[in-house]
């Protein structure tokens, strides 16, 4: 398309990437077909050639308003358009580019700045979070709906705690993540109870906290960058060890942190500091279902050793996991070698509606999307329902009689 | 480049704003600049006008609402379906509203024993066989946007795709259609059964670039999916060989399900996105299908191969499974937007010519690929003859619009003398307005203005589109004949 960026834009190095962005799309339209929000709305500007269109517009320096905002706030960043485009239109850097630029310009409503300060502030702490989850169930029926379905009905999932001693000379990093260890403390440690199986030990690193992710989608992209620094510091001193080699991978259990620090090399290109860093740490990165991927054959004999009744799940892919990181397929391989059997799922690429904080800021749209997304993966009638992600897994629960779970713990339970 | 529409109204902003958001519900009505822009344009990016309103409504009376009020205050109305049209078919009209018929998506039918759906006019394409499929059947015209597209803008744009050369185009696919004339009027065309009563429209309907009436219901054929079909691959390492290997095909009595071509530059801008396995040492693809049970399957792959190999293919691979065979196909379906990664900018033309002239039409395509300065790559519908070259621009340098548009119009102007027509599938839009004086006479084209005026006496219905005014005509005669045009009077023609 042609475009016509404004000088104050046009020489700095986000100018020059939105620029050639914008240049890559061709406004075909395909994208629109498998953008959920089009899907649900029929509006161009709630689709993604729209929303690119509303960011040339204000890149081009034409007025912009609270209505461009609401546009752009509508985009659940889930990059189902990225996959479908043919172009190869990279619309999550475009989108970031364009928020940051249009927070410059418009401000939001004293209401809309508490609610998002709160959000940067409590998920990102642990020890906020935690104890704000077990309060919010306490005060459940007083909350307003939005937030009551965000907090979680039941305690969170019993953990059967990490392997005693682990000490073998593989070794992998495994990302705490803020939520999760509130949530679903199970997740990480059966990763690392498996990977013990494997003979690969899993450790986390204290210093390390929140991945980003959450503040970078909320206004807050600086604070988002320290919190990706700190992580980067957190994590070098294993991967570049002094005592013997350095960990082998950092594992994701958590495809929404995966798919944003896959980005660290990319976001923190431009600080001198950490931009080498940053981009070994990204190299290192990976889901957990890449990691058990590459060690199948080592896998087989443990399944093999025990006798699985026959399990029927729905398999829910996070799209941090399959337009984020265009990995498809593969839990899906895992699950089945593991006996599992795979309900068919319609429309399996739209998002779930949990999107990092956007069923708390979009409460609408998110619950459509939930349900639509539960009734899909419940028409298979299977016995239980499993994902990739933390923010997925509990969106999902807040609205299913069946339980959500990582899948990682049923392969765990079945070796 | 500015479009200029010689159509004009005097419209009144505030009344019509007024009328409709008495019609509408809230979130239906856009009025703000910032909202309106990006309405601005349809898949041709190269035209744009802002309209004054954008209008979405989700019943049929809210769209008979809208007429009604259009029709009374003299605003002209465009629909819109998803606007991928190529033509700038859906591109605004700056004194009117657009009609976007985007939330019309339920698929209200399907009747698996008549072998028909029931759908409105903003269901996806590819919706109607994803929603057949359980049932064994398709919807049988697969446009390459199909995945986007919408079976309201397939009517009104006649559109084809890889199947169409067995199975026929929309018009051959489509058994009903229900709308409303610009007085809100309601209109049917055609009936649930092969025959109707009275005058058969359908044929009007599709392909009216929605000049004639909005449509809000379409009943389509659906068809029983074959129990196979695989694709052969047959590459080139010369265009016009490949060309020439089309015509052998059809001369050699095969219909095959699907007959395409893709040139080397456009084999290399889809390979990274599909990973279809093409050769892309190759100068051309032809991808050919065969369909039907395996035993006739076999058969004419077999046939289908000893003619391409007669005909100069250098090398021949056949689909092992379905999932290769999409993967191939896939490739060609997102090649236009694929020549996105190698080009900021494209225009696709889409002439058709007699098979047997397409080596000749390729070879003029590089001469002038030449003389313009502007690379080229071919994507064509082979088996109709029907030609999408994609010239290669570069938006942000002045003058190569320009040049590129003389470089399109030099093809479509070589088609109708190679004994073809300006237009495939795409539709006249705003794009192929002028030529269409190349393709038409005067007192045919008065006889569109005629059959325009018996649905849309005042015009209001997408004007200044898909069929020129006699002044314009006259205009752009004058200028390819290289006499300035003269100051004809737009008011000695008939408008709409
Ligand atoms: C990448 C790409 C590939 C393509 N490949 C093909 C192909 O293989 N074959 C082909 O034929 N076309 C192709 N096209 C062109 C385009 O997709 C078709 O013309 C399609 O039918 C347009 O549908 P739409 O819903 O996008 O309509 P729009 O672009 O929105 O509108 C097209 C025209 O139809 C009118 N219209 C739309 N809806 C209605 C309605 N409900 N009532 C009355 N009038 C209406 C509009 O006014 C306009 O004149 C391609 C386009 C792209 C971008
Ligand atoms: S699919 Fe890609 S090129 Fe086409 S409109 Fe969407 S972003 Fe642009
Ligand atoms: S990221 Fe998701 S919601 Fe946003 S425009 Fe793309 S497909 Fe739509």
């Amino acid at each position: 398309m042609q475009t016509n960026l404004i000088d104050a834009i046009k020489d700095t190095a986000e100018g020059r990437e939105a620029d050639a962005i914008l240049r890559t799309c061709v406004h075909c339209g395909f994208c629109t077909a498998t953008c959920p929000t089009y899907q649900l709305l029929g509006d161009e500007l709630d689709g993604p050639r729209g929303r690119i269109y509303l960011i040339k517009q204000m890149l081009e320096g034409q007025p912009v308003s609270e209505k461009t905002q609401l546009h752009l706030d509508r985009c659940l960043t889930c990059r189902s358009c990225e996959t479908t485009c043919p172009s190869g239109v990279k619309y999550h850097r475009l989108l970031d580019i364009g928020r940051k630029f249009l927070n410059e310009r418009v401000p939001r409503p004293l209401g809309q700045r508490v609610v998002r300060g709160l959000l940067q502030e409590a998920l990102p702490r642990p020890w906020i979070f935690r104890p704000a989850v077990a309060a919010g169930q306490m005060l459940r029926p007083l909350l307003p709906q939005a937030l009551a379905d965000k907090v979680p009905t039941a305690a969170p999932g019993q953990s059967q705690g990490w392997p005693e001693k682990s000490a073998h000379p593989r070794r992998m990093l495994a990302l705490a993540g803020c939520v999760q260890p509130g949530l679903a403390p199970n997740t990480n440690a059966a990763t690392a109870r498996l990977l013990d199986r494997l003979g690969i030990t899993l450790f986390e690193a204290p210093e390390a906290g929140c991945c980003g992710a959450l503040r970078f989608h909320l206004d807050a992209q600086e604070a988002a960058l320290a919190d990706m620094r700190r992580n980067v510091d957190a994590w070098w001193p294993h991967v570049e060890s002094t005592q013997g080699p350095g960990v082998e991978a950092i594992v994701m259990t958590a495809s929404g942190c995966g798919a944003h620090v896959k980005e660290y090399g990319l976001l923190l290109r431009h600080d001198p500091a950490y931009a080498a860093k940053a981009e070994r740490i990204s190299a290192l990165t990976k889901d957990v279902s890449e990691i058990l991927a590459a060690e199948a054959e080592r896998l087989k004999p443990l399944l093999a050793a025990k006798a699985h009744p026959p399990l029927k799940l729905a398999f829910h892919s996070p799209c941090t996991l399959q337009h984020g990181q265009k990995i498809k397929g593969v839990v899906e391989e895992l699950l089945s070698a593991a006996g599992c059997e795979l309900a068919p799922v319609a429309d399996p690429h739209l998002c779930c509606g949990s999107a990092g904080t956007y069923s708390i800021l979009q409460p609408d749209l998110s619950r459509q999307l939930r349900d639509n997304k539960l009734a899909a993966l419940s028409a298979g009638a299977p016995k239980l329902i499993v994902t990739a992600n933390i923010g997925c897994q509990t969106h999902l629960q807040s609205g299913s009689a069946l339980p959500v779970r990582h899948w990682v713990e049923i392969i765990e339970e079945r070796i | 480049m500015a479009f200029v529409n010689d159509v004009r109204f005097a419209a009144d902003k505030r009344a019509i704003l007024a009328r409709l958001r008495a019609v509408l519900p809230p979130g239906a009505l856009l009025a703000d600049e910032e909202e309106l822009r990006p309405y601005e344009c349809d898949g041709l990016t190269a035209y744009r006008a802002l309209p004054l309103l954008v209008a979405l409504p989700q019943t049929e009376a809210e769209v008979q609402a809208v007429l009604r009020a259009c029709h009374d205050l003299k605003v002209p109305v465009v629909p819109r379906g998803a606007a991928t049209g190529l033509s700038g078919g859906a591109m605004p009209h700056e004194d009117g509203v657009v009609l976007s018929l985007a939330r019309f998506r339920k698929i209200l039918r399907i009747d698996p024993l008549a072998r028909t759906a029931i759908v409105q006019p903003g269901v996806r394409n590819l919706a109607v066989s994803e929603a057949a499929a359980p049932f064994g059947l398709y919807y049988a015209p697969d446009p390459s946007s199909q995945i986007a597209c919408t079976i309201g803008g397939n009517v009104a744009e006649n559109s084809g795709g890889v199947h169409c050369l067995k199975y026929g185009l929309t018009v051959h696919n489509v058994l009903k259609v229900r709308g409303f004339t610009v007085e809100g009027e309601a209109v049917e065309f055609g009936a649930a059964g092969l025959d109707a009563a009275g005058l058969d429209l359908l044929a009007v309907i599709n392909g009216s670039e929605g000049l004639l009436a909005v449509i809000t219901e379409v009943t389509v054929k659906l068809t029983p999916k074959p129990e196979l079909a695989q694709v052969v691959l047959a590459y080139f390492d010369d265009v016009q060989k490949a060309g020439n290997a089309v015509a052998d095909v059809i001369a050699a009595g095969i219909i095959p399900g699907g007959l395409e071509m893709m040139d080397k530059p456009a084999t290399h801008a889809v390979e990274p996105y599909v990973k279809a396995g093409y050769d892309l040492e190759a100068e051309a693809v032809l991808l050919c299908e065969s369909d039907g049970t395996p035993a006739e399957v076999a058969e004419e792959i077999e046939r289908m191969k000893a003619v391409l190999e007669k005909s100069g293919a250098t090398s021949l691979v056949v689909s092992r499974d379905e999932a290769e065979r999409l993967r191939f196909w896939a490739g060609r379906k997102a090649a236009f937007p694929a020549v996105g990664r190698i080009t900021p900018d494209y225009l696709c033309m889409d002439g058709t010519i007699p098979r047997k002239r397409l080596a000749e039409m390729l070879e003029a395509i590089a001469d002038l690929s030449a003389k313009y300065g502007l690379r080229c790559a071919n994507v064509f519908h082979a088996g109709d003859g029907n030609l999408h070259p994609l010239i290669m621009y570069d938006a942000n340098q002045p003058g190569e619009l320009e040049r590129a548009t003389a470089f399109g119009a030099e093809i479509l102007e070589l088609s109708v003398r190679l004994g073809g027509t300006v237009t495939g599938e795409h539709g006249v839009g705003v794009e192929k307005i002028d030529v269409m004086a190349a393709q038409f006479t005067a007192a045919e084209i008065e006889a569109f203005h005629r059959l325009k005026a018996a649905f849309d006496e005042k015009g209001l219905l997408n004007p200044g589109k898909g069929v020129p005014t006699l002044a314009r005509c006259r205009e752009y005669l004058q200028t390819r004949a290289g006499i300035a045009p003269s100051s004809v009077s737009s008011d000695a023609a008939p408008r709409f």
